[in-house]
């Protein structure tokens, strides 16, 4: 562990991407205690107010300015953030456990399941993710919870490839082998002697996951296919924002923005990690 | 080498049946499309003869197979909504898709690679440096904001380009350079990481110890090895732009095939939405058995293994 924060505080990359990472995080966390506006209410005085370090007349005092209805952007990103990172949290977290473990079952027993199970993947694969996104959310009903499911399904996958990758290194070593001439059962081998070995790979999977889930996340909203209004999302705010894009070029600059940040401080953090324990992960 | 691409080839069918498949099922579950193509207050008789008519009465088993034997000679049924046959209407958005991926790619490969190719060459420089922030900004980017800069900087202040539309070269411009961004980000990372690893190999010191001309070893040793890994990546990328760049077509009115399927879902126009996904399937998988070929032809040591 000492090492490993060395290690970190060494690198100025993965650093920068942790700071800003707590960075965000916090802000998201505290969010109710920074004395921000109300990011739902409106205030029609102060519509389309510009961001106060514009100069220009802004009613109001909007540090990021204010949308169409007059709600101040900067608490609505905040409040925004809260739910674009717990719905990528759990997508990649529930993708992650899907993954994980048919990456563990291909790996350990191989033939006619593994065979399956890849050719599942192929067949995944030649839907475009986003395609498979929108129709699996047209059918099951735009909300949180499939909102999250979506992600996840479109997330698994590479977990299964590459823990699959890693087991079928694994299977063959010695610990693995005695485990199973004194009689361990299947399930033991799998669950006490393959799962911790491939937990540190499914934590780098899981970082550079989350930023691709994030930017899908604000494609679904985007597309109105996300979260439901009165509630701010980073990609429905785009959206909403994109129609005013030659009389308040804020409104949709600023949420455009902070996914970039956000994605690339997690970009940072995973690309450091996967350096740290293993640069063969490199996909 | 023959072996190797029928058990590839067997692979891609069972892919695209397994696509098609998925698809079918999951277009059942978007609701009826009857309520929607009849006018308001339309009587349940004929509701039920429309229903007839398009085949939803019949049992789900029944639907998929006649579905299926009928995908196998290219036939998706009538679009609900223009009344033709949904792959036509789906072929006739694939040119507009086909010129933007492509434009695209090339755009992409052309600047990701040379700015790979340079971060590789000058370790520790501030081109290295550049190129390498640029990139990592250009993959943390979402695309369809990307695109809304563009509009708001080129279309709205400069005036310069049209914020959408398609026809002229001028509508085709801030789409493909949106597109590219993202391309030439990822070309350009995993260029120069790959070509650092070849750096590293004992042949190149070879090569250079018996005195090529450095332009030759960089070309016939460094570049072809480490181009490798960057043809499967061009390889997934074309993939999934000819499978239509749903958000950058919805964002400048691109009538590609994306933007088309889109439309279907939110009109229930199942023949469209399962003719445009099974297109979509099989370009994608023909896409990785042309990456198989070039890969074999670049490292003729998979040729042996199958």
């Amino acid at each position: 562990m000492a090492d490993f924060l060395r290690a970190l505080l060494r690198s100025r990359t993965g650093l920068l991407g942790v700071v800003l990472l707590t960075l965000f995080i916090g802000a998201a966390i505290l969010a109710p205690l920074l004395g921000l506006p109300d990011p739902v209410r409106s205030d029609l005085r102060g519509r389309f107010a510009p961001p106060t370090w514009t100069g220009l007349f802004s009613p109001g005092a909007h540090p990021l300015g204010a949308d169409q209805l007059g709600r101040d952007i900067l608490s609505r990103l905040i409040y925004g953030s809260q739910i674009t990172l717990s719905v990528a949290t759990c997508a990649v977290v529930l993708g992650g456990i899907v993954g994980v473990f048919l990456g563990i079952v291909a790996g350990y027993f191989g033939g006619v399941v593994d065979r399956i199970l890849m050719r599942l993947v192929d067949i995944q694969l030649a839907i475009p993710l986003m395609l498979l996104a929108l129709l699996v959310v047209a059918a099951l009903g735009p909300n949180l919870t499939n909102l999250v499911i979506v992600l996840a399904v479109t997330s698994w996958i590479r977990y299964a490839r590459i823990i699959r990758g890693q087991v079928l290194a694994l299977r063959s070593r010695e610990f693995v082998q005695s485990a199973r001439a004194i009689g361990a059962s299947t399930w033991r081998i799998m669950l006490r002697h393959i799962l911790p070995n491939v937990l540190t790979p499914a934590l780098v999977v899981a970082t550079l996951e989350l930023a691709r889930v994030i930017i899908m996340d604000a494609a679904l909203s985007f597309l109105g296919l996300g979260v439901q209004p009165p509630d701010a999302s980073w990609g429905r705010m785009l959206a909403e924002g994109r129609v005013y894009i030659s009389t308040a070029w804020w409104i949709v600059t600023f949420p455009g923005l902070a996914i970039l940040l956000t994605v690339l401080s997690v970009n940072l953090l995973g690309d450091w990690l996967r350096d740290y324990f293993d640069p063969k992960l490199r996909t | 080498m023959t072996r190797y691409f029928a058990g590839k080839l067997g692979e891609a069918l069972v892919a695209i049946w397994g696509v098609v498949t998925i698809v079918f099922f999951v277009t059942r579950f978007l609701g009826d499309p009857v309520a929607l193509l009849l006018p308001v207050g339309a009587s349940p008789e004929q509701m039920q003869a429309l229903t007839a008519e398009l085949g939803l009465d019949q049992p789900i088993w029944r639907q998929y197979i006649s579905f299926l034997a009928q995908a196998l000679t290219g036939d998706f049924g009538q679009s609900f909504q223009f009344g033709r046959p949904a792959i036509g209407v789906v072929l006739e958005r694939m040119p507009a898709t086909i010129q933007l991926a492509l434009t695209a790619i090339a755009l992409g490969v052309l600047i990701g690679g040379t700015a790979g190719a340079i971060a590789a060459m000058r370790r520790g420089s501030v081109a290295e440096f550049v190129v390498m922030t640029l990139a990592l900004l250009g993959q943390a980017t979402p695309v369809f904001w990307l695109g809304i800069m563009l509009i708001l900087l080129f279309a709205v202040d400069l005036g310069w380009l049209p914020t959408g539309g398609y026809g002229s070269p001028a509508n085709l411009v801030l789409p493909a350079l949106t597109l590219a961004v993202f391309v030439s980000a990822s070309i350009a990372r995993l260029f120069r990481s790959s070509m650092l690893d070849v750096l590293k190999e004992d042949y190149v010191r070879t090569a250079r110890a018996k005195g090529l001309m450095p332009a030759t070893v960089f070309t016939w040793h460094v570049a072809r090895n480490a181009l490798i890994p960057v043809v499967t990546m061009i390889g997934i990328l074309t993939g999934e732009l000819l499978g239509g760049s749903v958000v950058t077509e919805t964002v400048f009115a691109w009538p590609g095939v994306g933007r088309l399927i889109v439309q279907a879902i939110e009109t229930k126009d199942f023949p469209v939405i399962q003719a445009g996904v099974a297109l979509i399937a099989a370009i994608y998988v023909a896409t990785n058995l042309i990456v198989d070929l070039l890969y074999a032809l670049l490292d003729p040591r998979i040729k042996g293994s199958a």
